[in-house]
């Protein structure tokens, strides 16, 4: 209980970025639909083509259309110029402000559709100006309609913001997402809490507002919306910008090591004086692209991804010159620096409990192709959207019974629990070792080397103070000590915050105490 | 034409068609100053589209209408409609204002306001209690509300009155009270009244010039005395018959 109400209170940022978001969007929702309800309402055509337009984005998964702004806003910035950013707080703003959209159009339109046409004759009849009619008369009788309409896209709204975090905006998403990939569910519980009460406390608010237009007490409907406000400035006032300091934005994908390796980077900046901001729960290909273009400063990414995805090659060479090419492949492309690598890799393997692997008689890869037609498989939500995962696939003829995703520590409950036979892991996952699963090998070397990088973003390969400060962590990980590290915080008891993890794992590179490997 | 002959109102061949069908066709009429006028027909006659067309809640298609002098098309909607009362069935007063405010409108409209003083005077000219101005219509009687949508209408001080069966939707007694009301209110305010209703008999008793409409076209032009006296023409006649059956029945009953 103690451990929720710490975690709660450590929610202050996500939540202020939360409340200013989700405002930010229904404001800007009620700006659009507005207008054009008013619009609708004069011509019967257009009212069928924006609520058509409006239903049709509710039927997007909230996630899939955040997700989509990324691509889009990239395509927009031979438009709008290079500073156009692409993750973080524009494209979740557009995102939900599109979400908002329906229920505020839905409500206006059908107020307007629904009011008494006698007193619309009566407006005419007084001769009211068609502006005044509006003012008078159209807009006070619409006004609870319309603020049902609002309070309905603020619970939507408030919602789905959560799923931000996702394009690299902080929100109360980022407790949920961190806490279900390192199995902490008292912090997913402390976000799901913070949401679900801010939503609670804006239908409330609004509630009042609508029900002051409805009744007709004015006082009803301005303690409600300054309530409202003032929550809103607090937000704003406390997530202002502090200081003069430089703030570095630093990525991670969405699994325990990057959450770990973000913390350890940030450490490292923020003792040389830099800010620091994260930006964690980003999908391979959207994170590369964060960092060319600035979204994001530095992270960590593998030999082997980069390889496939980025650079598009199928041939897997040796180590060295794998990474010899990627480091000139990403200052040739973008002038993105790949500052060198860790010391550890984290390639894909495949693992299989070690009973069920001795059952079987499954050593290798090519032991596995034999029997994979009744065995199922579970692997990351992206792996087999990977040209890996095809790679390997071809070179050994795999051909499931089943294929399944998981997020990564669903994965190995998957495999204790016999729902897969074998799982595609993460070679530096402490989990591996923990449990005592059978790796298999990989004879006709398929699947790439995965050495953890350094990359750079292009604005700041010739800033000293930050390549130094970072510097000293190439080639001081080695794989025994982040295997470590990733099981503190995967590990069902006695769990270590991802930022607990990185200082445990820099004093450990200070003291150069490796366990080596 | 000496400026006192100019009729206060003049329909000039005015026709509405609404698609194929013709509502109004080709009406040319003068209503003089100070009368109290009944348009008179069964339903789809085109008496309530004739009425519409002065103030411009419909235009005509083709034709013009002339108050005082001046074609009404030439002015803006909003203005001329400031200036002439309107009353209708469904009364419409706004649910989210006070009686005070609802009367108050039109001169709200133009950008003044109206004293307390004024808005009593007003419910009192309707056989309203002053203190009804602070209620809102939803706590108002059928009856009521339709006083309150006359004295919303003559607020602007308007000369000209139109109004589309305003005494549709009322009981009888509270129909013949306000008829009554409006009858004396004409005099008094020097209105000129144009009333579109489908009861001969209201007519018969409230105006002093009824005109007949079928298919679009003014098919009767009389004085009530003129009309129980069998002139008119058949259409008009039928009209009659039913209000005379009626009283004749009730005569007999009392014999």
């Amino acid at each position: 209980m103690s451990d929720l109400i710490l975690a709660l209170s450590r929610l202050g940022g996500p939540l202020a970025s939360h409340v200013l978001l989700s405002a930010s969007a229904i404001a800007l929702g009620t700006l659009i639909a507005l207008p054009l309800a008013i619009w609708a309402s004069r011509a019967p055509h257009i009212a069928r083509l924006t609520l058509g337009f409006a239903s049709l984005i509710q039927t997007i998964p909230a996630l899939a259309l955040l997700a989509l702004f990324f691509p889009l806003l990239l395509a927009l910035r031979g438009l709008f110029g290079q500073g156009l950013p692409t993750l973080g707080f524009l494209p979740a703003l557009l995102a939900l402000t599109l979400y908002a959209l329906l229920p505020i159009l839905r409500n206006a339109v059908t107020a307007r559709a629904n009011m008494d046409p006698g007193i619309l004759e009566a407006a005419d009849g007084m001769g009211m100006t068609a502006a005044q009619k509006l003012r008078l008369v159209e807009a006070p009788l619409a006004a609870p309609y319309i603020m049902a309409g609002i309070r309905t896209a603020a619970v939507w709204t408030i919602g789905a913001a959560t799923l931000a975090t996702t394009i690299g905006q902080p929100s109360l998403g980022d407790p949920i997402f961190a806490g279900l990939q390192t199995q902490n569910w008292v912090l997913v519980l402390a976000g799901c809490i913070a949401s679900a009460a801010l939503a609670l406390i804006a239908d409330t608010l609004l509630g009042l507002v609508e029900r002051g237009f409805a009744i007709r007490k004015p006082l009803l409907v301005w303690i409600g919306l300054s309530l409202a406000l003032a929550g809103i400035a607090v937000a704003g006032w406390s997530s202002r910008d502090t200081g003069e300091r430089d703030t570095i934005v630093v990525g991670a994908k969405n699994f325990s090591e990057q959450f770990i390796l973000a913390r350890l980077i940030g450490q490292r900046l923020e003792q040389a004086g830099y800010n620091v901001e994260y930006r964690e729960g980003l999908g391979s290909a959207v994170i590369h692209t964060a960092l060319t273009s600035g979204a994001i400063d530095v992270y960590v990414d593998y030999a082997g991804t980069l390889w496939a995805n980025q650079m598009e090659r199928k041939e897997t060479p040796a180590r060295s010159r794998m990474i010899a090419e990627i480091a000139k492949w990403e200052k040739d492309s973008t002038g993105t620096r790949m500052l060198g690598a860790l010391g550890f890799e984290n390639a894909y393997i495949f693992a299989m409990r070690r009973e069920r692997a001795q059952e079987l008689g499954i050593r290798s890869l090519t032991d596995l192709a034999s029997l994979s037609s009744r065995l199922n498989v579970g692997g990351d939500v992206e792996f087999f959207e990977r040209p890996e995962w095809h790679a390997v696939r071809d070179a050994y003829g795999l051909n499931f019974a089943q294929i399944r995703n998981y997020t990564a520590t669903f994965m190995y409950n998957a495999l204790q629990s016999g729902q897969s036979d074998v799982i595609a892991a993460f070679s530096s996952d402490g989990r591996i070792a923990a449990d005592h699963l059978t790796v298999l090998k990989d004879p006709k070397g398929a699947l790439p080397a995965y050495d953890a990088l350094l990359l750079i973003t292009p604005q700041r390969v010739q800033e000293k103070r930050f390549v130094n400060a970072l510097r000293p962590l190439v080639g001081a990980i080695p794989v025994s000590r982040m295997r470590e590290a990733n099981y503190a915080v995967d590990r069902k008891d006695n769990k270590l915050s991802p930022r607990e993890a990185a200082r445990q794992l820099a004093k450990d590179i200070e003291t150069g105490n490796s366990t080596g490997s | 034409m000496a400026a006192g002959d100019r009729p206060f109102l003049r329909f000039d061949s005015v026709t509405r068609q609404f698609g194929e069908t013709t509502a109004v066709a080709g009406v040319t009429l003068d209503i003089r100053q100070g009368s109290f006028v009944a348009l008179v027909g069964a339903s789809g006659s085109g008496k309530s589209t004739l009425l519409k067309t002065v103030n411009r809640l419909i235009e005509p298609t083709a034709g013009t209408v002339l108050l005082e002098g001046k074609d009404v098309a030439g002015s803006q909607p909003s203005r001329l409609r400031r200036r002439i009362g309107y009353v209708f069935q469904g009364v419409g007063l706004f649910p989210h204002m006070t009686v005070a405010e609802n009367i108050a409108i039109v001169p709200r409209l133009e950008g003044e306001k109206i004293g307390h003083g004024a808005i009593a005077r007003l419910l009192e000219l309707v056989e309203l209690e002053p203190a009804l101005a602070r209620r809102r219509p939803d706590e108002l009687s059928g009856g009521q509300r339709q006083r309150v949508g006359v004295a919303r209408a003559l607020a602007g001080n308007a000369h000209l009155l139109l109004m589309d069966e305003p005494f549709g939707a009322l009981d009888p007694i509270t129909r013949d009270a306000l008829g009554r009301r409006v009858r004396d209110l004409h005099q008094e305010l020097d209105l000129t009244t144009i009333m579109v209703t489908h009861d001969m008999a209201e007519a018969l008793l409230l105006a002093d010039r009824i005109l007949v409409m079928d298919a679009g076209m003014i098919v009767a032009d009389a004085t009530p005395a003129q009309l129980l006296a069998g002139q008119g023409g058949k259409i008009a006649q039928a009209l009659v018959a039913v209000p005379r059956e009626q009283a004749q029945a009730l005569a007999d009953l009392t014999r």
